[in-house]
């Protein structure tokens, strides 16, 4: 579904992604773990197009489409979504209004009709439902005075509400109680099927007990370092990323 | 939370780019010569078949006007303004009233309609017999053409209910005591160079008087509209409320699209008696000129009303987003014990045009409050100043004021500026400030076209909350249509 072949971005004079080589195929879910600092925000950014990154070299493609080619909305219209490590917060702008906004977005870009106030508040809510959060989330503003947590569960929201095809998800375990943490994975297993994809970025492995990868893979210093399956997250929790790196080294 | 949810389909639905009220309606019409004099004056005044006294009221602000100069502190710039080559009066030819809409003009139907009047409105601002006997609807429209107003609707409703809601034309000789007690008893004949010059010419606007206790029963409102090439105009409204009585209205305002410049200089007087509340909305639509700036309105206004009451209170609520040039304070003088002033304000700038706006709150009476926000929206080469006053006098021990203003800033070449003064002559006084400048956040940009919006729905969104806290303050029908002018006056601001 995404291929992901010699890419390098940087910012500024600055490379920090420097090669990286990645397929996640259709149905399948991808951890990336590594140090801070390693790069996995800069290639979810990348993937999702913001301008500030300059993508130096290599392709994406994302089901037959050139994605580096594509605006940040297409590639949304197309199915890609990105949970942000540090959602940003819109004053003034309802959050209901938001999702809804977004939503017609990406369903005009479809063809299909858009959704009145009404159908989309039956829907948001029976997503809240499922995703045991309080409706009164609707009501605030995008992000503005959410707890941390309660920005990552906004987040898995919008996802749920947005239904992508692919989706990155950027430590969006992080800062999260246990329950929420059920939540976030529930969450993505129920887009689990054959036309959904993910890359979830964390740094813990007890996300992943929840939701299990296909495969594992190590990002440290712009580059996959190494990829393997959910044993490897298991490794890296006993061991640390310090005797991987210096064999790398 | 006013049409929060309708936004963005409203803001999608303005598929037309540019300034879409820009038509020309050729409407037969009487014009008086170009210039200014006495004559003119004298001109206008029998035309409305005045009495004498509102001629020599006239003079003396004329004789006055003569003394003054252009004010030239503002932060705009404009060629200097030939106040001879103006018509100050213009109206359409009248002819007996039409018995059904097949009899009314159509060119004035066709602008009606333009303006997005529904049709019912439309037969009754048009003059239509028994068109407004049929049920009632929430707003009652004075409509303004050039220099007088064309047509009124729910005279008689209103009447019933005590309140009276008519051309100004119309109360000069109807209730010429209320008149001559009230008009140039807030803004003077000698103010200032423009309302001097309003005093002198003006032509028609609305008149409101709502009796003591009570509430008026709809929302009032009136549409100005400027169609002659070559006219300015001068249109002045008083809203007075007596003790305990309450009023909600509001004015709109468009322009066909010309390369000359037309001026506008209006006067808005409110009075307001003890625990009586006006609340004043604008939601101002001059063509503000080509993306060069080429043409557009000089809209320079003269706005203020008197808390005379205990526990009165004024607000005013202004959504500016046309205009080549702004140059307005809508202003609360406080005397009243525990009066209330409010000024909320949006004024959106783009291109060249070019806004000075902000207010003037006047602490007198012991214990009167005033809140001023102000979100500043400046894009592409224009500029867009905040100048406010809090004037806190001996008297007003207790007085408190809240301001809050916030600019933001979209593209690189655009320029946002707060001016504001503060005088406390007493120590009991609470003054506070708070400013913001800000452009456009990249994140929350990319957040949102990460979510799908294209970037142009992005601005508007993120616009449309950062003015959240004024739009909340517009009548419910009208926050829409603000919305909507925010989106259509931004167009082409990114990308
Ligand atoms: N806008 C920027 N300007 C300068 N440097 C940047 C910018 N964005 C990222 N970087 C640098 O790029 C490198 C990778 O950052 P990135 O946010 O992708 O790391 P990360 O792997 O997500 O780290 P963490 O685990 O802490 O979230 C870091 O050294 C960071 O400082
Ligand atoms: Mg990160």
């Amino acid at each position: 579904m995404l291929d992901i072949v010699g890419l390098t971005a940087s910012i500024g004079d600055k490379a920090i992604l420097n090669g990286i080589d990645l397929s996640v195929p259709a149905g399948e879910i991808h951890a990336i773990m590594g140090p801070n600092g390693s790069g996995k925000s800069t290639l979810g950014y990348v993937l999702a197009g913001r301008e500030d990154y300059t993508v130096t070299g290599g392709s994406v493609r994302f089901e037959n489409q050139d994605m580096l080619a594509m605006t940040p909305e297409a590639r949304a219209a197309a199915g890609l979504f990105l949970a942000f490590q540090a959602p940003i917060e819109l004053p003034g702008v309802n959050n209901a209004n938001f999702m809804r906004t977004a939503l017609n977005a990406i369903r005009r870009a479809h063809g299909e009709s858009e959704l009145d106030a009404v159908q989309f508040l039956k829907l948001a809510r029976a997503e809240m439902k499922r995703l045991s959060m309080d409706a009164e989330m609707l009501r605030r503003n995008v992000n503005v005075g959410f707890s941390g947590g309660e920005k990552k569960r906004n987040e898995v929201l919008q996802m749920a509400i947005l239904r992508p095809r692919f989706a990155v998800l950027d430590e969006t375990d992080s800062g999260l109680d246990i329950d929420a943490l059920k939540i976030v994975a529930d969450g993505v297993n129920s887009l689990r099927g054959p036309g959904f994809s993910a890359l979830v970025i964390t740094h813990h492995q007890r996300l992943l007990d929840h939701l299990v990868p296909n495969r594992v893979h190590v990002l440290a210093g712009g580059r996959i370092l190494r990829s393997g399956g959910p044993e490897l997250a298991k490794e890296l929790e006993k061991n640390g990323y310090g005797a991987m790196l210096a064999e790398a080294a | 939370m006013p049409a929060d949810n309708e936004t963005l389909d409203t803001v999608r639905s303005v598929t037309q780019s540019g300034y879409k009220w820009g038509f020309e309606t050729d409407i037969e019409m009487d014009v008086a010569p170009k210039g200014l004099s006495p004559d003119t004056i004298r001109l206008i005044s029998e035309r409305k078949e005045e009495p004498s006294w509102m001629l020599d009221w006239r003079l003396k602000a004329y004789a006055a006007w003569l003394q003054m100069e252009e004010p030239n502190w503002a932060r705009v710039d404009h060629p200097r303004i030939d106040y001879q080559d103006i018509h100050y009066y213009a109206a359409p030819k009248k002819k007996a009233g039409p018995k059904s809409l097949d009899e009314v003009d159509p060119e004035l139907l066709k602008m009606y309609e333009k303006l997005g009047i529904p049709l019912k409105e439309r037969a009754i601002l048009a003059g239509v017999e028994g068109a407004d006997q049929e049920q009632p609807r929430q707003i009652a429209v004075d409509a303004v053409f050039d220099s007088v107003s064309v047509a009124t609707t729910f005279q008689e409703t209103l009447l019933k209910a005590g309140v009276i809601f008519c051309p100004i034309s119309e109360a000069l000789r109807k209730y010429p005591d209320l008149m001559r007690q009230y008009i140039g008893s807030v803004v003077p004949v000698g103010d200032n160079f423009f309302a001097a010059l309003n005093s002198a010419v003006f032509t028609d606007g609305s008149f409101v008087f709502i009796p003591k206790g009570v509430r008026c029963p709809m929302e009032l409102s009136t549409y100005f509209r400027i169609n002659t090439r070559g006219t300015g105009q001068f249109e002045r409204t008083l809203i007075i409320a007596e003790a305990g009585a309450h009023v909600s209205y509001l004015e709109g305002c468009t322009a066909p699209q010309r390369d000359e410049n037309q001026l506008h200089a209006a006067v808005v007087e409110l009075v307001a008696m003890d625990d009586a509340t006006i609340k004043y909305s604008t939601v101002q639509n001059w063509y503000p000129g080509d993306a060069n700036g080429l043409g557009g309105i000089y809209n320079f206004v003269t706005k203020r009303g008197a808390c005379l009451g205990d526990r009165s209170k004024i607000s005013w609520t202004q959504v500016e987003t046309g205009s080549a040039i702004t140059w307005k304070y809508p202003s609360c003088v406080l005397h009243g014990v525990d009066s209330v002033g409010e000024f909320y304000s949006v004024a959106v700038t783009n291109n060249h045009q070019q806004a000075d706006t902000g207010t003037k709150m006047i602490h007198i009476g012991k214990g009167s409050r005033s809140t001023i926000i102000s979100k500043g929206i400046s894009a592409g080469h224009s500029n867009n100043t905040y100048r406010g006053l809090v004037k806190v006098l001996p008297s007003a021990s207790g007085a408190r004021n809240f301001t809050q203003c916030d600019s933001l800033l979209i593209g690189e070449d655009c320029g946002a500026h707060t001016v504001p003064y503060i005088e406390s002559r007493n120590r009991s006084a609470k003054i506070e400030h708070e400013a913001t400048t800000s452009k456009i956040n990249e994140d929350q940009l990319f957040y949102c076209r990460q979510r799908g919006l294209n970037e142009e729905d992005a601005v508007n969104l993120i616009v449309n909350g950062f003015c959240k806290e004024v739009l909340k303050e517009l009548p419910m029908e009208f926050a829409v249509e603000a919305q909507k002018l925010l989106a259509v006056s931004l167009e082409g601001s990114v990308g």
